[in-house]
């Protein structure tokens, strides 16, 4: 669905994109991580034909950004950094004349724009004294006939990935979809994303700053340093790339005794594990192969009397492998 | 193998209909949405509603207070010359709003950074161009209507005072064309500047030319020249063919997201003024090479240089010799006795203190440095007109020369051709290097366009004024000066 092959960028001889390629299938939601300036946005602005490449091809829904934008730009939706929204125009305008640049017929817009907003569960911010409607179609025709000036940061942000999928696009390029949102606008939004990518089958960018966020949606993650990718990967195989194989710790219902630390250590190595740290009541290792390591010391220390509390993965955090990867790139 | 062609299907009209819906369809979304966003500023409809409709009363009141004093004088023409030039800047002030709209039209957009959203859809570079154009256009030209309308209105029933339908029709040409020329010229504006602000102060690049056209056009009105009135809207057309054209070319989507930022950088100025004033491989390069780069560089200002000066200058003064032949006796030639004489009627003109070399290489320098400095505002119109102007009083003056018995071809080759053929080249030089400084401020960056470029074509007119011009105009100074009074006289016979 997206196809980047050597995709470059200069600017007045500075190189805003250097040689990038990935490919991000049907159905599949690419995190593009990397630090403010390094590429991410012209990145997206090159894949929704905004910006022409200076070298390098890519293709999005089966078209060239280079050669077809007109129909890349009909297949895209795209949403920007900023909502960059008209302030005098209310929502609904603002929406229909979107819908309208976008050629989706009268009733299917304005049906297309109600069900959005009943989905962003767009209810009304102020009342300024009128009675208020507690009916569900009446809430969101409130809020959309508001002028757009009036609209918080959440609200704005929620105008703007409604025009982003209005006309249904099946590649979505996303910049930051839930920055200023409350943290159940945001929920909404990562569940809405999370849900377009497994009914619809669409190809997904996302550039977030948010790694949690990142890691939750994204299938695969792309890490962008100056202009070019300095790793691209399942988050799980990065983690393991950047941070060395998964940190188990075994906790102990007793204080581990002398000669448990040496037993542990024995029987790992056999699967090419080793101890990391250990205290009082535990162990932490490392293993390339949890599903041989894990059963095997279980089985030891069971044999051996020792009472397990707990045997658990020790979560790595995607920012430790970010700045893994972006410091260790420098 | 079948010779048969295939034949084409005729075009229908709906399939016409359908191409020119789908072409004109989102412009007029573009269109009707920036024109309602203008409508609820109320910052911009007060003003264009006072006047629309205050100013015209204003003006009327002005017209009767003066058609009254003049009247006690008995000079009421004066009046009724001002009349139609109440009714013309009735129609400018609101079209001038054209610019402000513009403005925030196009940069305004590009500031809120709404731009960006806009240019993801499937929108056209053109579409979105001509969509914001119309947009910044149309409310303020129909003010402008509604203003002229409303002053005739009041003239008519007060002062029983009607234009004739020549006067209405060019006044309101002028004010679409004038409209027009101040979006377009935004346009450009916007596109080289990033904030509103900065587009504001570059606007003065627009202003100035337009309130020198203005005054243009009030002399033409006093003279009840409606012809000359015509031909500056024509002018008005050109102009706006070539501003939209390269508004075109300006407003896309590369180069609207490509810059980000309006930044001055002083001593990468100097460094690229330098580099392009200062001969950097001694004076042989400097004549053999960079002189001659640059004379091919400015090759279609220098076309545009010889055109204007061969068919508007000759044109300018055969329409003068036409319309206002001068009678024998201002011809002064039985005056001319000796070099002294010569030298008197010079300096009498009030041109040159003293008619000596330096006094015409000093007086042509300055000339030169004036046009220059008229061509940065003026994308180098007003450095042609300039130019213009003596080549028109000498067709002028030569033909009037034929009038009174003398052959106005030896005439003009025995006065003006021994200096005018090393003086003209040199100001033609001169002229289309000061148009293409004014050009190259409306051409984008990544064309060689931008501050950068303003810097480097001014370095290269210094370098051209000083190896080239300047020699030129001192040695066709010296046969001005020293030749062409005795050629003059043995011409008279005496």
């Amino acid at each position: 669905m997206i196809e980047i092959e050597g995709l470059t960028k200069v600017f007045d001889g500075l190189m805003a994109v250097d040689d990038i390629t990935l490919t991000v299938r049907p159905g599949e939601v690419m995190a593009l991580l990397g630090p403010n300036g390094a590429g991410k946005t012209t990145t997206v602005r090159m894949l929704a034909a905004i910006l022409k490449p200076t070298a390098g091809r890519a293709r999005v829904a089966g078209y060239d950004v280079a050669t077809q934008g007109h129909d890349v730009r009909r297949n895209v939706g795209m949403l920007t950094e900023a909502p960059g929204l008209y302030s005098r125009m209310t929502g609904r305008e603002y929406l229909d004349f979107f819908g309208q640049l976008r050629e989706i017929p009268t009733p299917e817009r304005r049906t297309r724009i109600d069900e959005l907003a009943d989905w962003f569960k767009m209810t009304p911010v102020v009342n300024h004294g009128a009675v208020m409607d507690h009916r569900p179609e009446a809430n969101h025709k409130n809020v959309l006939d508001r002028r757009l000036g009036e609209y918080s940061k959440g609200m704005a942000q929620k105008i703007a990935l409604i025009r982003t999928l209005l006309h249904d696009p099946p590649v979505l390029l996303l910049d930051e979809p839930t920055s200023a949102m409350d943290p159940a606008s945001a929920r909404l939004v990562r569940d809405t994303i999370t849900q377009l990518r497994n009914d619809a089958h669409r190809a997904i960018i996302l550039c977030t700053h948010n790694l949690p966020e990142a890691e939750a949606l994204a299938d695969r993650i792309a890490i962008i340093r100056q202009g070019r990718i300095v790793e691209q990967d399942a988050t799980p195989a990065l983690k393991e790339r950047l941070l060395g194989p998964p940190l188990m710790e075994i906790r102990l219902a007793s204080p581990t005794q002398n000669g448990i630390i040496a037993l542990v250590e024995h029987t790992i190595a056999n699967s090419g594990a080793h101890i990391q740290d250990a205290s009082d009541d535990w162990i932490r290792y490392s293993t390339p192969d949890p599903a041989v390591t894990n059963p095997a010391l279980l089985q030891t220390l069971s044999a051996s009397g020792v009472a397990v509390l707990t045997l658990s993965e020790v979560a790595q955090s995607l920012e430790a492998v970010y700045l893994r990867a972006v410091e260790g790139h420098a | 193998m079948s010779l048969e062609t295939q034949a084409k299907p005729p075009v229908s009209f709906s399939f016409t209909w359908q191409r020119l819906r789908t072409a004109w369809f989102p412009v007029w979304v573009v269109l009707r949405r920036e024109i309602k966003d203008t409508l609820r500023d109320w910052r911009i409809i007060v003003p264009i509603i006072i006047l629309v409709i205050g100013f015209p009363f204003l003006a009327v009141l002005a017209a009767n207070q003066g058609l009254a004093f003049v009247n006690q004088y008995g000079a009421s023409l004066i009046m009724e010359r001002l009349l139609p030039f109440l009714m013309l800047v009735v129609g400018f002030f609101p079209s001038s709003f054209s610019l402000v709209i513009a403005l925030e039209t196009f940069v305004g957009e590009k500031e809120r950074r709404s731009l960006e959203s806009l240019l993801a859809t499937p929108l056209t570079d053109l579409q979105l161009y001509t969509g914001k154009l119309l947009a910044a256009t149309t409310p303020p030209v129909l003010a402008s209507y509604l203003g002229m309308v409303t002053y005739l209105l009041l003239m008519g029933f007060t002062l029983n005072w009607w234009p004739p339908l020549s006067l209405l029709l060019v006044s309101m040409t002028l004010s679409t064309t004038q409209s027009l020329v101040m979006v377009s010229g935004a346009v450009i504006v916007s596109c080289q500047s990033t904030s509103v602000r900065a587009a504001n102060l570059l606007a003065s690049f627009i202003i100035i030319p337009m309130a020198f056209l203005l005054q243009v056009e009030a002399s033409l009105l006093l003279f009840a020249d409606y012809t000359m009135l015509w031909l500056i809207a024509l002018c008005l057309v050109i102009v706006n063919v070539l501003l939209i054209r390269l508004g075109i070319r300006l407003f896309n989507r590369e180069h609207l997201l490509g810059r980000d930022i309006d930044e001055l950088n002083l001593r990468r100025g100097l460094r690229v003024f330098w580099e392009a004033a200062w001969p950097r491989n001694g004076l042989k390069a400097l004549y053999t090479r960079e002189i001659p780069a640059i004379i091919r560089g400015m090759r279609p200002e220098l076309l545009i240089t010889v055109a204007v000066i061969l068919v508007g200058g000759i044109g300018a003064g055969v329409w003068g010799i036409r319309n206002f032949p001068l009678p024998v006796q201002a011809f002064s030639l039985a005056d001319i006795q000796n070099l002294e004489s010569i030298g008197s009627m010079v300096t009498q003109t009030g041109l040159l203190k003293s008619f000596t070399p330096w006094a015409i290489f000093f007086n042509n320098v300055r000339s030169l440095f004036i046009a220059a400095l008229l061509a940065l505002i003026s994308m180098g119109i007003l450095a042609l007109l300039l130019l213009l102007a003596p080549v028109a009083i000498i067709v002028y003056v030569v033909g009037q020369i034929g009038g009174i018995g003398f052959n106005p071809g030896l005439f003009l080759a025995v006065t003006v051709l021994p200096h005018g053929i090393v003086e003209l080249p040199a100001a033609i030089l001169a002229t289309a290097q000061a148009m293409r400084m004014g050009d190259i401020m409306l051409s984008p960056p990544e064309k060689g366009g931008g501050i950068d470029g303003i810097l480097r074509e001014a370095g290269h007119f210094v370098k051209l004024f000083v190896s080239v011009v300047l020699p030129l105009l001192l040695l066709a100074a010296w046969i001005e000066a020293r030749i062409t009074p005795h050629l003059l006289l043995d011409f008279l016979g005496r």
